[in-house]
């Protein structure tokens, strides 16, 4: 029942569940969710059986992009995805780090020459000593996900 | 051998496998033994450079005519559209629609992977910023098989400012193909980044560290020398540290009798005028070897049959 409360039903749309206490609120702010018309409710600092504490978006009404999946996975590769259709979870999965992500970051080094020409940014991902590394296709430069994502 | 670079981009030295780096030398050593003026004939080549470098643009231009091409182009950006706020992507959609193939230096990281997106026709990168300049570790690997008469299993010392060498990384990165042993001699403040030594890890490549060329001059069988930049410390540290890094004489007396010295010129002080004259020196021959590597490229990238 307790946990009903906690992860409130919604008629149809997208709950993401297991995320890193903390990351809740940069992953509302990356994908734009509040410049979307959906409704959204979050829970910060939830307690949790696995983690201790995590947060949860709730978005109603919208499918993920396979890119917004994308960066979540680089963000909270712990995270779940559930998608709601009916009350019902139809579809449940769990964020697999992506081989590539592209249009969706700025390449940190300045003078790549993805800054001033008609590309999309295009970086390669790999997982080394527990960091996530993208390495720029363009100048091949190498970034920790750090660097890259708080652009 | 199969040309596995018939109408290939030449972008960066990490999209060559084993085979075909030995195909870019193999054709090297051809055309240094028995010109070809007939491989270009007819072809019209692009020489774009965006930021002006005499001596790569020269051995480029030379390596063209040399095969028989014609070329077109500019030797700085300061008259070109680039200027007047063109992008790239634009100047090489038009530019490259004149020509055979597009030769072209620039000053921004990654420009050259981003020329081939929009070349109808093969790129080649003359130098992209601090990022790659493939041309010179083929003109270097050349050099090596040439003066040791292989490639495989040799000892190589690279020395001075081992951290924003590009040619440094570009053809430690390449011998690795080919089960090199390396030595590095550097100043702490321009180390071989860790990113490069993380690589050799993973590849099993073994290497050391030393802060002596008279030491390691009796190991190993090439000492590839750069140059350590005076702006990068203050008088009195330089003062310090740079007489270490100089390469004289007097550090090669137990030196291997197959010992060579390489250096991707030009050089100011770092290696002693005398050693010139000592079976060692090979950084003229290297210089030469631009040439020949050159043509090797455009040859293989132009023809389906060389
Ligand atoms: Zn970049």
């Amino acid at each position: 029942m307790r946990k009903k409360l906690q992860v409130e039903a919604i008629c149809q749309g997208t709950v993401i569940d297991h995320i890193p206490a903390g990351q809740g609120i940069k992953i509302l702010d990356r994908l734009r969710l509040l410049d979307s018309n959906a409704s959204i409710t979050v829970g910060f600092n939830l307690p949790s059986k696995d983690q201790g504490h995590k947060d949860i978006i709730k978005v109603t009404s919208r499918k993920f992009t396979e890119q917004e999946a994308n960066q979540l996975a680089l963000f909270a590769p712990s995270a779940t995805i559930n998608v709601i259709d009916n009350y019902e979870v139809v579809d449940k999965f769990k964020m697999a780090l992506p081989e590539s992500l592209q249009g969706a970051f700025t390449c940190p080094n300045s003078n790549c020459i993805t800054h001033n020409e008609p590309v999309d940014t295009h970086f390669y991902l790999r997982e080394h000593n527990g960091d996530v590394r993208l390495k720029c296709k363009y100048c091949e430069k190498s970034f920790s996900k750090d660097i890259v994502a708080e652009l | 051998m199969e040309n596995r670079l018939y109408k290939r981009d030449i972008i960066s030295i990490a999209d060559f496998d084993r085979k075909d780096l030995e195909l870019v030398l193999e054709t090297a050593a051809q055309l240094k033994n028995s010109p070809r003026p007939d491989l270009l004939q007819g072809k019209v080549i692009a020489s774009c450079f965006f930021e002006a470098s005499t001596r790569t643009r020269l051995s480029f231009e030379t390596a063209v005519q040399r095969l028989g091409g014609t070329l077109i182009g500019f030797s700085d950006a300061g008259n070109t559209s680039a200027k007047k706020g063109e992008t790239l992507a634009d100047s090489v959609n038009i530019i490259s629609s004149y020509t055979d193939a597009f030769v072209m230096r620039h000053p921004q990281e990654g420009s050259a992977r981003l020329a081939s997106e929009f070349s109808s026709v093969p790129v080649i990168n003359g130098g992209d910023g601090s990022n790659q300049h493939p041309t010179q570790t083929l003109l270097d690997l050349f050099s090596i098989r040439e003066c040791q008469g292989k490639l495989d299993g040799l000892k190589v010392a690279f020395v001075g400012d081992l951290k924003y060498g590009r040619t440094v990384h570009s053809l430690a990165q390449a011998l690795c193909h080919f089960g090199a042993e390396f030595t590095f001699i550097a100043p702490k403040a321009l180390a071989m980044p860790d990113y490069i030594l993380e690589e050799l890890d993973e590849k099993g490549i073994k290497y050391r560290f030393s802060d002596s060329i008279e030491e390691t001059a009796p190991q190993v069988d090439i000492i590839y020398m750069t140059r350590v930049q005076k702006e990068r410390f203050d008088e009195t540290e330089y003062k310090h540290i740079a007489s270490k890094y100089i390469l004289d004489v007097e550090s090669l007396k137990d030196a291997k009798e197959n010992l060579k010295v390489l250096h991707p010129l030009p050089r100011v002080d770092e290696i002693a005028v005398e050693v010139d004259k000592t079976p060692y020196a090979y950084y003229f021959q290297q210089a030469e070897n631009g040439v020949y590597a050159r043509q090797a490229l455009l040859a293989l990238v132009l023809n389906e049959v060389v």
